[in-house]
């Protein structure tokens, strides 16, 4: 699908080069008199895996909320498959439903099965007939082996199982780009493997992928490339090969080195 | 007894005239003051449940103790066989049950139907009023502002006054504009809305509680997915505030169950109206005890299907802790 077809109906025309998926331009936010983002400039082209590392609060989710457009930013520009989505007249919810987005926590509706969890968004937001997006839920359950999970309800599921559920609804949205925000950190740690695994076979099957991580071994397993924010910038990016083991900046060795210390890589 | 003793009495859940012994003795065993010394010490939901037969025992014996004692104050009272006779006869409380239109009374066991015609047509439309009311406090959107300070105002205004002002007002006062249609209603309908205006605002508080109890990142995981602020609202959020809600809600509807009683003033045969015209003709005030015994037996049931409630939400709670 090309950029401007897969940005339809968003707003206003289309002024960038669809090159990039993702190309963030000197973007500032705050909460408040709380600076988060001061200046952070980021592109990814598609198909590429980048990951964000860095200390709690240096602002990684924020930015991943900022592109997905749950945050009001500050300034600076953000364009998703060469489109501008930061002027204003654009529509958030059109923008939404080509960018995937799953959160720590995973935020699962819990009163619903995981079928109509993963549906309702297909069919509520985009129109598809119940008995599609059915269907094509299910495939996607299967793939990931939840086909036996579709009618529990949430509270049911292990955490591993929730997160993977969280994915799956968000893809089926068939989404061109997917923003992960630390979707390990709230599990235990024998059900963080199965979550990665997905998300490597997602990398593999060439999803364009932002993704804030803790899992530092898995960043430098599966990204193209990382980048180390601190204090609402991004203070070095490279390939993982390089970052990790020969980081330029002071304060990404710092950090690294704080890691390493803590037995965490 | 003016009307607005006995609405008192009403309004602070029977105590004086409406006391103990009689039929009302069983009521009070589970409405009354046993449930307080129940509550501390099964510290369950459940009226008798967590402490095995020590607190089975225990819990026994302080009710017989506490009803014998209440019992005997009553019958040692000197006016007491005179109370009795006022209050607990037997062959005026089947009188004023069954009515007798040629004598001049009306049967309050007939009238009770009226409350509870009054209490399901208010409760449909105090549920829909209170949550638009709900829905405009909780909206962000400039556009809405006017109409943000009007249910502002509304909430505090009719959260203010006494429902028994409101049903004057409107059971009197709409009549009196001497418009086509709305001047021309029965006092039930006036009754009906005085008390969907009264109760809406309470209602409203409520749903904006619920509304406040689905957490934010519901409503971000919702929209991240593309839906509209609307659909996010009727498919993740509302049933959501709704189900958190249920018990809070049957607590406004107890309520207003044994409030359409105030309607009986604007001149409506409801069970208290019909009562009051038995004392006033028969001068004998059993009818009232009659009246007292047919609300708790609207309004007990629904108590009882409130705590389960609110026991299923606590072992759901429970469970997901766990986990």
């Amino acid at each position: 699908m090309t950029a401007a077809a897969g940005l339809a109906g968003t707003g206003p025309a289309d002024q960038g080069s669809a090159d990039t998926a993702i190309e963030v331009e000197d973007l500032y936010k705050s909460f408040g008199p709380n600076q988060v983002l001061s200046g952070v400039c980021l592109s990814v082209a598609p198909h590429e895996v980048v990951c964000l590392i860095g200390a709690s609060g240096s602002g990684k989710s924020t930015l991943l909320r900022c592109i997905n457009l749950l945050e009001p930013i500050s300034a600076g520009r953000i364009r998703l498959l060469g489109q501008d989505v930061t002027v204003p007249g654009v529509n958030a919810n059109a923008v939404r439903r080509h960018v995937g987005i799953v959160f720590q926590s995973f935020n699962l509706f819990p009163h619903m099965t995981v079928l109509r969890n993963v549906t309702l968004a297909p069919v509520k937001a985009l129109g598809m007939p119940r008995a599609q997006a059915e269907n094509a839920a299910a495939e996607l359950l299967a793939r990931f082996g939840l086909a036996d999970k579709q009618s529990e309800y949430p509270d049911r599921l292990s955490g591993g199982q929730q997160q993977r559920v969280a994915i799956v609804r968000a893809l089926a949205m068939q989404p061109q780009v997917m923003l992960l925000d630390e979707v390990t950190s709230a599990l235990d740690p024998e059900l963080v493997a199965e979550v990665l695994d997905v998300i490597r076979e997602l990398a593999g099957a060439g999803m364009t992928m932002l993704i804030a991580t803790h899992e530092m071994g898995f960043a430098r397993d599966i990204a193209n490339r990382v980048c180390f924010l601190e204090e609402g910038r991004i203070i070095e990016q490279a390939p993982p090969a390089e970052l990790f083991t020969e980081p330029s900046d002071e304060r990404t060795r710092r950090f690294l080195r704080r890691i390493v210390d803590a037995g965490r890589m | 007894m003016s009307d607005n003793d006995f609405r008192d009495g009403y309004g602070t859940e029977s105590q004086g005239p409406l006391g103990p012994p009689g039929p009302l003795a069983a009521a009070l065993s589970t409405g009354g003051p046993a449930a307080g010394a129940f509550g501390t010490a099964g510290r369950g939901p459940r009226l008798l449940s967590g402490g095995g037969r020590r607190a089975t025992v225990i819990s026994t014996a302080s009710t017989v103790v506490v009803l014998a004692a209440l019992v005997a104050i009553f019958l040692a009272a000197p006016g007491s066989s005179q109370v009795r006779h006022t209050f607990f006869d037997p062959h005026d409380m089947w009188q004023s049950f069954i009515g007798n239109p040629k004598d001049g009374y009306f049967s309050v066991g007939a009238a009770i139907w009226l409350n509870i015609r009054m209490f399901l047509a208010a409760e449909v439309l105090i549920l829909a009023l209170a949550l638009v009311i709900a829905l405009i406090r909780q909206s962000t959107s400039p556009v809405l502002f006017p109409l943000r300070v009007l249910a502002m105002i509304y909430v505090d205004f009719f959260r203010g006054v006494p429902l028994l002002l409101v049903v004057y007002a409107i059971g009197f006062g709409v009549p009196a504009l001497r418009l086509s249609f709305v001047s021309t209603q029965s006092f039930a309908v006036y009754g009906v809305a005085a008390l969907t205006l009264s109760y809406s605002a309470y209602v409203s508080e409520v749903y904006r509680a619920g509304l406040n109890s689905v957490h934010q990142s519901q409503v971000a995981a919702a929209r991240s997915l593309g839906l509209s602020h609307a659909t996010a609202l009727r498919y993740v959020i509302l049933p959501q505030a709704i189900r958190n809600i249920v018990p809070p809600l049957l607590n406004d509807f107890i309520s207003l169950q044994k409030d359409t009683a105030l309607v009986g003033v604007l001149g409506a045969i409801e069970a208290n109206q019909a009562a009051q015209i038995y004392g006033s003709t028969v001068f004998n005030y059993s009818s009232l005890t009659v009246a007292a015994i047919l609300f708790l037996i609207l309004t007990i049931p629904l108590a009882r299907f409130t705590d389960r409630l609110i026991d299923r939400d606590r072992r759901r709670r429970l469970a997901g802790a766990l986990t």
